[in-house]
């Protein structure tokens, strides 16, 4: 993997922001490589400093301490128009799309390649080839006002795409849709990175977007970077609890049923181990029985997941022997934290 | 009436017209980039610029609160200055311009503010300068607004150019005051308000409709 060139690079990025009272670390100490080609999810709670982190990647917000260098250039000691020329390679769209309602589809996909001096005919051209992209060839002539959520948010997309950018950086692009025009946006999203090359950059805070299209991720707790790695690697074993946390929702309605004096382990099936019956094996194997507080399936990277949320018996040695049991079957699993009384 | 009476309205309606679209279009050449300023030199705006913001704001609020009719007196000698003359129809045109340019400005500034801050993000993002960010994203945005702004602005001037009459500017406002208030032509005060009322009218309803007609949204 190390031979893969980096187009993004965060050497200790900072930012810090002056309230009246106090300073707020949005984003603290952030080291990480993005590379070309990837699609890489930041994802982390609302307010974690997530936006602010994808808003120093085209430095609409300036960095307070460390760099962030991009195809070699670090973005820091560039001047206002070096800034605004390596902007048109890094495209960017939002949760809110950010489409100018008083102009057609067609003049807003136009928007880029008018302010780069792009010849007239040659703007509108690539326009409309870049809504044939996303699908929308036949609303070059309409007003965002006429569309969907989904609708616009393409739109957004073939505007991004119009410059031909390196990057597309995406701060909650799908935040605002229903699950079904996410589904089909990440579809579009993955699709362009396969067929352009494009380096995608996914702000969100939601795991489902990550776990559907992300190669990498990269956690973001209190403006830390808590955990990165590849998705597969992160889900199937979360090394922090700010990662459980985002992974595992579900460990909170837990609170639902008494657990709090009981232990409880997440076990995680990829595909090979759940072709086996690993607890009906469990149960006639050692003769202890458990209990399946919650157990759902994922897709991540394309890979089908379970995961399984299962109450150990109060008896430690059974207890043990059962961990010990799916420990010697080589499944991944950990033991839930509790914080307090709470799991 | 006599035929010579509406000859005089008929003028006055001509001269009326005359410095209420002059001295608006006037006020907008200066008014429009003072309200784009006033916008674009705000805190987190582009060009964010603490003076200037603070000395044109200051600049347009104390030639508002200046009443218009002292502004027409004080402002005689720059009249005068400007056009050879203190009345008259071009005279006029003056201080019409001058008490509508604070007025324009933050009806420009409150239109432009309209326009949400990701338009401006979105414009940053793909690289454009200030001067784009203007006039290809927040103008265009905000340009239903403005111009709905630019329709009260056309009845303000229109009233206010109705006053000047009283110190000798022409028009439909010095008929009304001379025939209908010093002679007690009654006829002749009721004709030009009404006459007034109807430019108001046409003024207020072509430009909703311009402005709808703009508006995708």
């Amino acid at each position: 993997m190390s031979e893969q060139t980096a187009i993004f690079r965060l050497n200790h990025v900072t930012k810090l922001f002056q309230t009246k009272n106090s300073t707020v670390r949005a984003v603290d100490d952030v080291s990480f490589d993005i590379r070309q080609g990837e699609i890489f999810g930041i994802i982390g709670m609302s307010g974690a400093g997530k936006s602010t982190l994808v808003r120093m990647l085209n430095r609409l917000e300036e960095a307070t301490d460390g760099e962030v260098i991009f195809d070699g250039k670090n973005l820091g000691n560039l001047s206002n128009k070096q800034l605004r020329t390596i902007r048109m390679s890094m495209a960017m769209i939002f949760q809110s799309f950010n489409l100018l309602m008083q102009k057609t589809v067609l003049a807003n996909v136009m928007l880029p390649m008018k302010i780069a001096h792009v010849p007239h005919k040659e703007q509108k051209e690539r326009a409309l080839q870049m809504l044939k992209v996303v699908g929308l060839e036949d609303k070059a002539s309409a007003w965002p006002a006429q569309l969907s959520g989904g609708q616009r948010q393409r739109v957004a997309i073939a505007r991004a795409l119009a410059m031909n950018p390196k990057v597309l950086l995406c701060d909650e692009a799908t935040s605002s849709l229903d699950p079904k025009i996410t589904e089909e946006i990440l579809a579009l999203l993955k699709d362009i990175n396969q067929k352009l090359n494009l380096t995608i950059v996914i702000i969100t805070h939601e795991m489902s977007v990550v776990e559907k299209i992300c190669d990498r991720v990269a956690i973001i707790s209190d403006g830390k970077l808590a955990e990165i790695g590849e998705v597969k690697e992160v889900f199937t074993s979360p090394k922090t609890e700010a990662a459980r946390h985002l992974i595992l929702p579900v460990e909170k309605e837990l609170n639902l049923f008494d657990t709090t004096d009981r232990r409880c382990i997440r076990i995680v099936f990829d595909g090979r181990a759940a072709s086996d019956p690993l607890i009906a094996n469990l149960v006639a194997d050692t003769g202890v029985k458990v209990n399946i507080l919650c157990a759902d399936t994922k897709t991540v990277g394309g890979v089908g997941f379970g995961q399984m949320i299962v109450e150990l018996p109060k008896d430690e040695d059974a207890a043990n022997l059962v961990i010990n049991y799916i420990k010697e079957k080589g499944v991944n699993f950990h033991e839930i934290e509790r914080k307090g009384d709470k799991i | 009436m006599t035929s010579q009476l509406w000859v005089l309205i008929g003028n006055g309606v001509l001269e009326t017209l005359q410095m209420t679209v002059s001295a608006t279009i006037l006020a907008y050449l200066i008014g429009l980039p003072i309200g784009i300023a006033l916008v674009v030199t705000a805190k987190e705006h582009i060009l964010q610029n603490r003076i200037v913001n603070l000395v044109l704001g200051v600049l347009m609020n104390i030639f508002r609160s200046i009443p218009f009719l002292i502004l027409l007196v004080v402002l005689i000698p720059f009249t005068r200055f400007v056009t050879g003359s203190s009345i008259g129809t071009t005279a006029t045109i003056v201080p019409l311009t001058v008490g509508a340019i604070p007025i324009v400005a933050r009806m420009v500034e409150s239109s432009l503010k309209e326009v949400p801050s990701g338009i401006v993000e979105a414009a940053q993002s793909m690289g454009a300068s200030p001067i784009s960010i203007i006039f290809r994203f927040i103008i265009p945005e905000a340009m239903p607004s403005l111009l709905l702004g630019a329709t009260i602005n056309l009845a303000t001037v229109l009233g206010y150019s109705a006053m000047a009459g009283c110190i000798g500017g022409g028009g439909l406002g010095a008929i009304a005051l001379n025939y209908g208030y010093y002679r007690y032509q009654q006829d002749i005060l009721f004709i030009t308000v009404a006459i007034l009322i109807i430019i108001v009218q046409v003024f207020q309803e072509s430009g909703t409709l311009l402005a709808n007609k703009k508006r995708h949204s």
